[in-house]
């Protein structure tokens, strides 16, 4: 039932509203709204009970496995959650003046020298609010340097195949034309397409590695060569920052610029689908043209820090501002403490952890009969099953083994993407996963396998068990129904 | 390990079955040479225990102060259900709802929530939300520049009186993809858009005009004719609003002959801490007509194959995970964390709740300015209608400058306004001062008597 249908006219929460109701009329009748809104008419407990039994239709990593590969679903650990809520973080506007800052300030601060540190780059701006955004920032910052340089010829981004949707978008929103070139059979880039590719016109490529295809791309440092050579420059794409975390830097691979999902690699709730937390970091070159504002640490002569923010009076380059204050700063908040909680040691065992857990559920997976779509290749912190024998075979797909999954109680890991693959599944654990749930999950797809070849019809109609069978999606397109609208 | 739950055995039984000596061996594809060394830069590891006596010494740094800066966050009361049940794990650790049947409470709750945004800006589609306020106005410019079938114009006219920091945000946003903006200027005596400058931009084509209700000064504008004007000349109208001040104020539906196009704003007042700024989240709303130039998720609700009524993302073609390239936008994530949040709080005020914050803090804000006009040394600026947030001008005989009082305030402890000088030539010895719901009338006489202090002291 929708909370609109739950009401009763002239009912609210009494408590949380001011008591004094005096009418307006210092505002002239034409500006005023003539009728009321349909808003809900219920009491606290009523809200209170539509809210929290809404939420027990959610899967959740706090009540599920939830592989969901490309999107890091770990732990988000409640003591930043905690400390993030404190008053003096909560209450405090984002235009208060630095004396009064201190000590959110000495937060960002911080983290972007450790984020510095983990990606081996010379400078970061936290910014960006999501990863789509810190993307956006990154290619605008590539298009500022040549621009800066009177470069104006290059006017193409190229792309892997197998990247995410969002980096051809972002190029598009950046006034680039987008190349995109082909992936080999073994998941790596096609060198020989990208040296055909290049040239004057490039401005960069824009890169995820570990790549989508879940593979260590291994000609990074000639890809970087060849680019830079064109007189390009190198974006890396941080959504699989967490495979690497401690084990390789972007920066010492040979990229210019790069953005983090803070929402995924520093264990930052996704709420649903957001916010995230898309921060840049960037070489030398690019140090001038970061997005504003950042925080920047003067050490007095009494030793005390004094922290302050660089605008764009401090930063004449700056591709500017990309939100209204600066950024998404509960999430900055979170992942900083994550950090701080996992210091220099627990940094490494991210990368190490993930790696382990993601090469022993590919090898469970391939003994018990499931094809690895890069069974040559080390698994990185995800890898890629095909279901396309089955789907052949037995006429049940990746979607139908996604929803069955649902019943087991495990979310669907990522189907249908990397686009290259058919039929796939793209599976990442997380290091927070124990042994135990790896091995449940595995034990659940061979018995949806059993399932598939015994009575496919059970996996086909899929799920049974969940607040809804499979939903009408053309028609949710067709006769669109996006807002409630009273009788 | 923190978060991390192998034990000594379980590594060894998990790389016994891989086939590894040590976990080294799994990146064994990385070339050696490019392999990290130790981070030294960041400092050891530490317990929830001494993380919280750090996060806890840092952020009683910042607390205290009493807040009169608006400038496009607010100060509201926060029912207490509102992030109890937000922060419940199975909405703050799901993700996007890619598997509708495992995810049908958010799926719901966004359905509720693009409901409600329609009610309170009476338009018919409202999206799942974006960043944040001034994101979301460089979304719905370049939606504008898109949807417009009327004009070709990749030129966006925007008031003068829009907040100065989404100008920026936009012009920065906007600016790669060739788009430019003219603005309309203001006149310094009214504190709104100058009409008699209107004729002046009417020989050009323009995709959209953006209209601000209330303006960044907190000032009411002359929406309905503005919004007559702006169509009468081809422009989309794109307005940028408060959602408090809907419960009050006429919504953009309803401007004019024909209503707004598009309504954007910051949701941050509908249950957000102020919490330095984010996360926040934009709404944007249009006609139905323009719904497939929306940016970002869209809900929809719709049968399972029983016939069950369900909710899933609709209109996914739009989006960039389908159609790359030629999206409506880069945009993935929404807000959801603070959708939900706000959905919770619209649902326990309602309309009658919501309305009572609208009245409350605009009367506060009236009965402050009432009490400065018998102050020595300042004037209200603000003249005419005004919501919750007017500007003050220090006495320009005195030359004192707007930081030096600010800074004197905030010494003693009170946050007294936003400096809106470095923003406009006219209002040299103007800063912008709110007032909410939630100050208390001897909160009012503490910021008089802080004043006049300042004012002394800086004299």
């Amino acid at each position: 039932m929708l909370v609109f249908e739950n009401g009763s006219k002239g009912r609210y929460a009494t408590a949380q509203a001011p008591k004094r109701n005096d009418a307006v009329n210092d505002i002239p009748e034409s500006l005023l709204r003539k009728s009321a809104p349909c808003l809900p008419e219920v009491s606290e407990l009523q809200a209170v009970r539509h809210f929290t039994n809404l939420s027990r239709k959610n899967f959740s990593i706090d009540t599920q496995f939830y592989p969901l590969g490309s999107c890091t679903m770990k732990y988000n650990p409640k003591g930043a959650q905690k400390a993030a809520m404190l008053p003096g973080f909560i209450a405090r506007h984002p235009l208060a003046p630095e004396s009064h800052s201190q000590g959110y300030l000495s937060c960002v601060y911080d983290l972007q020298e450790i984020l510095k540190e983990v990606t081996g780059m010379s400078g970061v701006s936290l910014s960006p609010m999501a990863g789509a955004q810190g993307e956006f920032a990154g290619v605008a910052m590539i298009k500022a340097y040549h621009e800066g340089r009177k470069d104006f010829a290059r006017t193409e981004i190229i792309v892997p195949e197998a990247a995410h949707g969002t980096n051809p978008a972002t190029a598009v929103m950046c006034g680039y034309k987008v190349k995109e070139i082909p992936v080999k059979a073994d998941g790596d880039v096609d060198l020989e397409a990208l040296k055909e590719a290049v040239g004057p016109q490039t401005a960069g490529i824009m890169m995820t590695n570990p790549s989508t295809c879940g593979v260590f791309e291994r000609q990074v440092e000639a890809i970087a060569k060849t680019v830079h050579d064109a007189g390009g420059l190198l974006y890396y794409d941080g959504a699989n920052l967490n495979a690497i975390l401690g084990k390789v830097r972007p920066g010492d691979m040979g990229f210019d610029v790069l953005h983090m999902n803070l929402h995924k690699t520093f264990a930052t709730p996704h709420g649903g689908g957001g916010p995230g937390s898309g921060p840049v970091a960037v070489g030398e070159r690019l140090l001038p043209y970061l997005p504003t504002p950042i925080a920047g640490c003067e050490q007095q002569d009494s030793g005390i820090k004094r922290y302050h923010w660089i605008d764009e009076t401090g930063l004449p380059d700056t591709i500017g501002r990309l939100s209204t204050f600066m950024g998404n700063a509960g999430i900055i908040l979170r992942a900083y403490i994550y950090a701080v909680m996992l210091g220099k040691e627990g940094l490494h065992r991210v990368g190490e952890f993930s790696t382990l857990n993601a090469n022993y559920m590919a090898k469970l997976m391939s003994d018990a009969g499931f094809e690895l779509a890069y069974k040559d290749r080390r698994a990185t912190h995800e890898f890629i099953i095909t279901l396309s024998q089955q789907a052949k075979t037995l006429g049940v797909s990746a979607m139908d083994f996604a929803k069955r999954l649902l019943d087991y109680g495990y979310h669907a890991p990522t189907t249908y993407f990397p686009l290259l693959v058919p039929e796939c599944f793209l599976i990442e654990p997380t290091e927070t996963e124990s042994i135990n749930e790896l091995e449940g999950f595995v034990e659940a797809m061979i018995a949806i396998q059993k399932e598939a070849e015994n009575s496919p019809d059970t996996v086909r109609g899929a799920p049974f068990t969940q607040p809804v069978r499979r939903l009408d999606d053309v028609k949710a397109a067709r006769e669109l129904d996006v807002a409630y609208t009273p009788e | 390990m923190p978060f991390i739950p192998h034990t000594e055995q379980d590594i060894q039984k998990m790389l016994s079955v891989i086939g590894a000596q040590s976990i080294d061996d799994l990146f064994d594809e990385i070339p050696a040479h490019l392999r990290a060394k130790p981070l030294d830069g960041v400092p050891d590891g530490l317990g929830e225990m001494e993380m919280i006596r750090l996060l806890s010494d840092r952020a009683q740094q910042d607390e205290g102060a009493l807040c009169f800066i608006g400038a496009g966050a607010y100060e509201h009361h926060i029912p207490a259900a509102v992030w109890d049940v937000a922060t419940r794990g199975e909405f703050l650790t799901a993700y996007t709802p890619y598997q509708a049947e495992a995810s049908q409470g958010t799926l719901q709750l966004v359905y509720e929530y693009q409901s409600m945004m329609c009610q309170l800006t009476g338009l018919d589609v409202s999206n799942a939300s974006l960043y944040d306020g001034a994101s979301g106005l460089a979304e719905a410019v370049l939606m504008a520049v898109r949807a417009n079938r009327k004009s070709k114009s990749k030129k966006i006219l925007i008031a003068g009186s829009v907040h100065p920091l989404y100008q920026k945000v936009v012009t920065d946003i906007v600016g790669n993809q060739g788009i430019e903006l003219d603005v309309l200027p203001i006149d310094s005596q009214t504190l709104c858009l100058d009409h008699s400058a209107l004729n002046n931009f009417e020989e050009q084509d323009y995709a959209a005009l953006v209209i601000p209700q209330p303006n960044f000064m907190g000032s009411l504008e002359d929406v309905n004719a503005l919004t007559n004007w702006g169509q009468a000349n081809g422009m989309l109208v794109i307005a940028v609003v408060n959602p408090t001040a809907l419960a009050l104020l006429s919504p953009p539906g309803e401007w004019g002959d024909n209503g707004a196009d598009i309504a954007v704003g910051e949701g941050q007042p509908l249950g957000l801490p102020l919490a330095s700024g984010g996360p926040y989240f934009g709404f944007i709303c249009c006609k139905q007509k323009l719904v497939r130039q929306m940016p970002g998720r869209i809900i929809g609700r719709t049968v399972d194959l029983e016939g069950k009524e369900g909710f899933t993302l609709t209109l996914q073609a739009r989006e960039q995970h389908i159609r790359r390239s030629k999206a409506t936008s880069n945009i993935c994530t929404n807000q959801g964390l603070a959708v939900t949040a706000a959905t919770i709080y619209m649902t326990l005020l309602g309309y009658e709740g919501l309305s009572r914050v609208a009245k409350a803090s605009h009367q506060n804000a009236s009965l402050l300015a009432d009490k400065l006009k018998t102050l020595d040394g300042v004037n209200v600026r603000t003249k005419g209608a005004f919501f919750h947030e007017f500007v003050l001008e220090i006495d320009s005989k005195r030359d004192s400058s707007v930081q030096a009082v600010l800074e004197n305030m905030a010494e003693q402890g009170v946050l007294g306004g936003f400096d809106i000088s470095p923003y406009y030539s006219d209002l040299k010895y103007c800063f912008l001062v709110c007032v909410t719901e939630v100050k208390s009338e001897s909160d009012l006489d503490l910021f008089k008597a802080s004043l006049a202090r300042a004012l002394e002291g800086v004299a």
